[in-house]
């Protein structure tokens, strides 16, 4: 097991549990990270680097790597200059490319984010872009130098679950990136489900932010991404719809 | 209407004229408005639904929902959680001038109240702003009077490109301008506007503003859609609670957010919930009928119908009551507040307040009372590039 890491732009990751730190008390961000052994957080940088007394930078220990997002860019030029700025902060070389133009629902623009995923990909960055579960997107992404794919699970801070799984599974058959399912996962068991299908990884924010003992729940979270990891790679079980297997099958005949 | 008065309706000179349906909407969309109509069944059917149509934010401010308030407020909170986590954005507002041509009779900075009027030249809104800044706040809301003459565009312009220099988000509360005006205040640095409609009620509205541009009621509606047009990032909504009535002009001001949302769908929404409060020469007026527990069901509606807003709550309002809204339904506090021409310096200010405030709390008073209510306090939430 020890050899089943998560690579990431040639970087390697033991932990699949990738944290959004956007939703939390800052004070609480050390202890979640810990209790969910995460590896990977994401940093808002609209947030950070601010004369703010409380800095997000400072409660994330040094062992974890900054996972900067442009979140509140509407555009990919936006979020390529928001990239560039992580790069001028030391945040290193991991960019979350998060584009949207839908105060709403929260959805990611897909065409922008393949412009900006070029753009950035080119510059260096290793590349990971959030998106609409969508093929052809994903295809693009890839051949735009993406590190990772980041399809919805269902719009951010919903915690509805897997409301995308068919589209997802579809891009992990057809994609040779690592998916990772981002927005939308609300509990461990839709993480565990996530995992069962054969993503990489699971990002979550809300669901634990909201929980009523957020420590406890990325501990949860971590179990359950463990847990379907190892389903995955144990293969899961066949499991048979609606009715059972006739004892004496329509066909038995042929062995005759 | 006193033939002596300009019709409310007709654009003056200068006033930029854009194609938009979305005025007539709100208004139809009010005058419809029954709230005695809704019954308890509507409102526990619109608390069952994820998204809320119109007419379930309708069911949510009818008095058929009061019954309901406790669950309205959990429903409400659990939405501000889900879309904001625990962050509360902190900001203060900066009275550059208070000079003002309209006769709005409600106003203390109404242009026939014997007031102290003043304005602060380019050095002293730069002192005012270091001193601000000092205290670790890194968003600005500029204010002025209500006077093109007085506080021109330029003028503005001016006190945007000085706040870049010390803030990371610049909001604008002026009087209403063009499209093009809102784009050359846009790259000097200004990321939202927020226009109060004060009431939707157009009637009551010309009973309210007797004179001066602000006036011109189409004008103004059409604020936030101008704004968009020039660039701005974000708009904001209001009605002065208590003008009207004020279940209506809640609905119009939840349908002028929803349906300019529609139209522009990376606009950023945000309201604010003001209640008439006592002005200078006015200690008469009182809030007509919008209590707290009135306030509270308006902000608990605004937040479960369009949950991705974000929501100021107003220094009008005691402590006790800002405290408590945070988290719940409001997203944005004020503090350090002076409604003065000035004065964050600790010396007198130069010009009168606006209104008075009920919070008189400092920064990391209030920076203290969100962490004390579980929240986390937030300086800052986005980055200009």
């Amino acid at each position: 097991m020890n050899k089943d890491n998560l690579i990431i732009g040639g970087h390697s990751f033991s932990s699949r549990f990738i944290l959004g730190s956007g939703k939390f008390s800052v004070k609480d961000t050390k202890t979640v990270l810990e209790n969910g052994g995460v590896e990977m957080a994401t940093l808002s940088v609209r947030r950070a680097n601010t004369g703010d007394k409380e800095n997000i930078l400072d409660y994330i220990p040094d062992g974890i790597t900054l996972l900067p997002n442009t979140s509140g860019a509407r555009t990919a030029d936006e979020a390529v200059r928001i990239a560039r700025l992580t790069r001028e902060m030391g945040c290193g070389e991991f960019v979350k490319i998060e584009i949207i133009r839908d105060s709403k629902y929260l959805l990611p623009d897909n065409e922008e984010t393949i412009k900006a995923t070029e753009i950035l990909a080119k510059e260096g960055f290793i590349v990971m872009p959030y998106m609409m579960p969508d093929l052809a997107a994903a295809r693009k992404l890839e051949a735009a130098g993406a590190a990772s794919i980041m399809p919805l699970a269902a719009p951010i801070g919903s915690n509805k679950g897997l409301c995308t799984k068919d589209f997802i599974k579809i891009i992990i058959e057809e994609t040779d990136l690592p998916v990772i399912v981002d927005a939308g996962i609300g509990k461990p068991s839709q993480a565990c489900e996530a995992m069962e299908l054969g993503c990489a990884a699971v990002m979550a924010n809300t669901a634990i932010a909201t929980a009523g003992d957020v420590a406890l729940m990325s501990k949860a979270f971590k179990l359950a991404v463990e847990s379907g990891r190892l389903a995955y790679l144990a293969g899961t079980g066949r499991v048979l719809e609606n009715r059972g297997e006739a004892s004496s099958p329509l066909t038995g005949f042929l062995h005759d | 209407m006193n033939n002596n008065r300009i019709d409310h309706m007709k654009y003056l000179e200068g006033m930029e004229v854009i194609e938009t349906d979305i005025p007539d909407k709100v208004i139809a969309a009010m005058n419809d408005f029954d709230y005695s109509s809704y019954k308890a069944s509507d409102v526990t059917n619109a608390l069952r639904k994820d998204v809320l149509s119109p007419y379930d934010f309708g069911a949510l401010l009818s008095p058929a929902a009061d019954p309901y308030l406790e669950q309205i407020a959990q429903r409400a909170k659990e939405e501000t959680r889900k879309h904001f986590g625990n962050s509360v954005t902190m900001f203060t507002p900066l009275y550059i001038a208070n000079y003002c041509e309209n006769h709005c009779i409600y106003c203390g900075f109404n242009c026939h109240n014997k007031i102290n009027r003043a304005k602060l030249n380019s050095e002293e809104i730069e002192h005012e702003m270091e001193l601000i800044a000092q205290t670790g706040l890194e968003e600005v809301l500029i204010l002025t009077g209500e006077s093109r003459k007085m506080s021109d565009i330029k003028y503005i312009g001016e006190a945007c490109r000085i706040a870049s220099k010390y803030f990371r988000v610049i909001g604008l509360e002026i009087y209403p301008v063009n499209s093009d005006e809102y784009r050359y205040l846009q790259e000097c640095g200004a990321d939202y506007i927020t226009v109060f409609q004060e009431t939707y009620d157009s009637d009551r509205y010309e009973t309210l503003h007797l004179a001066g541009h602000k006036r011109i009621f189409p004008y103004r509606i059409n604020a936030q859609e101008r704004a968009l047009m020039g660039g701005m990032r974000g708009v904001g909504f209001a009605a002065l609670l208590g003008l009207s009535d004020f279940r209506k002009d809640a609905f119009a001001t939840g349908m002028h957010a929803y349906l300019i949302q529609k139209k522009y769908p990376h606009a950023e929404i945000a309201f604010s919930c003001p209640r008439l409060r006592p002005t200078i020469n006015h200690d008469e007026i009182n809030p007509k009928d919008v209590h707290e527990r009135q306030l509270l069901q308006v902000m608990c509606s605004y937040r479960i119908f369009m949950p991705f807003a974000s929501m100021t709550i107003s220094t009008r309002e005691r402590a006790g009551f800002r405290d408590n809204v945070i988290g719940l339904a409001a997203t944005k506090i004020s503090a350090g507040v002076c409604t003065g021409i000035g004065g964050h310096d600790g010396e007198e200010e130069k010009g009168d307040s606006q209104f008075i405030i009920s919070d008189p709390r400092n920064v990391e008073e209030v920076r203290q009372a969100i962490k004390d209510m579980g929240c986390q306090p937030v300086f800052t939430d986005y980055v200009r590039v």
